[in-house]
């Protein structure tokens, strides 16, 4: 981005008499970094002291004065994630990749750095390349990841796939497999159940794709109704009680295939609320 | 005019002054670090902790930024705020033991040993130079960097600053160092540990090995 282009930014936000955290903000999306130039450009034109703006774009672990690699790993070092061991992992990151947390590699390829939580604990040590999490990453699935991430497996799109659990689901009553292999929805397996409203009753399909949330129902069923969800096989409810955090509608409940938590949807149309809860096995 | 009581003693003070001023003006000392007459209060050192309230409400605040409140009852030496204070000398000592300031501090509060890793830190972060820079100096040629234990002093992309006016008023208010350096002129260098360096640091192309608290040292820039 050239110098125009940030006198750009500069000038709009502060018309808008926005901060300086908002300038660099846009300055760094732009570039994918704060080159040296461009905080010299802010301070010239906000009349604020160089120092101050070094001092907000060093504070910030949001804003970067190196430019980033083609690929970006980074590691959890959060709370759960540090007690389960993330330090070794980003070791041996660092010991892979011959660089320190925060830095990229000298032929720009991969950039390394740690986070603090990305809000998925209970999967802890947490690794995420090019938006692609790992879940319960040890230090021996540190060289697959670096590799898969090298050959670009993950592309560098980091919209695409930011919630890529796949999840399979049983009954907790009869234990049968809920996954139907032959319809695939996002080119995954899809969770194939029941669902009835007055008297109307077929099937309902999710995918299986944690966090792509939309569920699709044989029937038309009205928008922000409560539908029965139960099991095709044994036909018990998968209703237990739970209270969707979204809405406070019940929500439907299954147990995860290898019986490590369980999976739980919102029975509301049209309502987006599910969640996973991983160590919660007894139902 | 706002009425207050300090160790027992009734005083009435300006609206918006500190606890720390009314209680210099009754002679009460309050040891300050980062406190400076004519730069604005900062509050990094937590040296001039007093205790205010009574009873289980008490408790203790930094006097040098606390604005005096009508009624406010106010004890400058009761036993928890001694205590605070040789904890926190015990932690200076404990990161900048080479200090001057900090040294006869620790000797003024009777604190002899500290019970922490020993660190020899060149600087304790209380931005008295920051603020000498910017509100004396009107230059703002060095300000914090970084955070937690990357937090450092220094101009902005460790080069020489433009903006900076060589006035030594950065060095001149350090506790940390004291160095108020002329390596320029060696006769009045006052560590002269530069000056040993082989090659002394003055020569040096990369700033990491000097002796001086500041990266880069502006002192040696004085050409
Ligand atoms: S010497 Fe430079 S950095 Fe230090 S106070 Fe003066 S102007 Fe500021
Ligand atoms: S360099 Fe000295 S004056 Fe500046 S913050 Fe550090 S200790 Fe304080
Ligand atoms: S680096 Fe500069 S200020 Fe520091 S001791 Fe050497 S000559 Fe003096
Ligand atoms: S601590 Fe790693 S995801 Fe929360
Ligand atoms: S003198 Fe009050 S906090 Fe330093």
């Amino acid at each position: 981005m050239d110098k125009k282009g940030i006198l750009d930014i500069i000038q709009r936000n502060s018309k808008n008499h926005a901060g300086i955290i908002a300038i660099l903000e846009e300055i760094q999306e732009e570039c994918s970094y704060l080159p040296e130039e461009a905080l010299r450009l802010v301070a010239r034109e906000t009349g604020r002291p160089l120092a101050d703006i070094y001092g907000v774009a060093t504070f910030y672990k949001a804003f970067s004065l190196k430019p980033k690699g083609r690929h970006c790993i980074s590691a959890c070092l959060g709370t759960a994630c540090h007690v389960r061991g993330a330090q070794k992992i980003v070791e041996e990151f660092s010991q892979e990749l011959g660089i320190k947390p925060g830095e990229t590699t000298p032929d720009n390829e991969i950039t390394f750095e740690t986070v603090n939580c990305l809000g998925a604990c209970a999967l802890g040590p947490i690794v995420v390349s090019d938006g692609h999490y790992f879940a319960n990453v040890t230090a021996r699935k540190v060289g697959e990841i670096l590799r898969d991430t090298r050959e670009g497996t993950f592309g560098s799109d980091k919209a695409e796939e930011a919630h890529p659990f796949l999840i399979e689901v049983s009954c907790p009553r009869c234990g049968k497999s809920l996954m139907d292999s032959e319809t695939s929805v996002h080119g995954h397996p899809s969770i194939l159940i029941t669902a009835s409203m007055n008297g109307k009753t077929g099937w309902a399909r999710i995918p299986s794709l944690y966090g792509h949330f939309s569920r699709t129902h044989e029937h038309d069923f009205p928008a922000d109704a409560i539908v029965q969800l139960s099991c095709p096989h044994c036909a018990s409810s998968f209703q237990d009680g739970s209270r969707c955090v979204e809405c406070g509608a019940p929500l439907a409940t299954m147990r995860l295939a290898d019986g490590s938590g369980v999976f739980r949807i919102c029975t509301r149309t049209g309502c987006e609320g599910h969640l996973l809860d991983i160590g919660r096995a007894e139902l | 005019m706002i009425n207050l009581t300090i160790n027992g003693l009734a005083v009435s003070v300006e609206d918006g002054s500190t606890i720390l001023e009314a209680a210099r003006f009754l002679g009460f000392p309050i040891p300050t670090l980062c406190h400076h007459e004519g730069l604005s209060p900062y509050g990094a050192c937590r040296l001039c902790v007093v205790e205010i309230g009574e009873g289980p409400g008490a408790r203790l605040v930094s006097s040098c930024t606390y604005p005096v409140e009508e009624g406010l009852k106010v004890r400058t030496a009761s036993e928890r705020v001694v205590r605070a204070r040789r904890m926190i000398i015990e932690l200076l000592l404990a990161s900048c033991p080479q200090s001057k300031v900090i040294q006869d501090l620790a000797s003024a509060h009777g604190v002899r040993t500290q019970r922490f890793r020993q660190e020899y830190d060149d600087c304790i972060l209380c931005g008295l130079c920051v603020r000498m820079c910017s509100e004396q100096m009107m230059a703002g040629a060095i300000g914090f960097r970084g955070r937690g234990e990357e937090r450092s002093i220094g101009t902005p992309f460790d080069v020489q600053s433009d903006v900076c006016r060589f006035c030594g008023g950065c060095m001149y208010v350090c506790p940390a160092c004291q160095l108020r350096c002329t390596y320029n002129q060696p006769e009045k260098a006052v560590c002269n540990a530069c000056a040993n360096l082989a090659p002394p640091c003055i020569q040096k192309e990369k700033y990491g090995d000097m002796m001086c608290y500041m990266n880069p040292c502006v002192a040696c820039e004085i050409k």
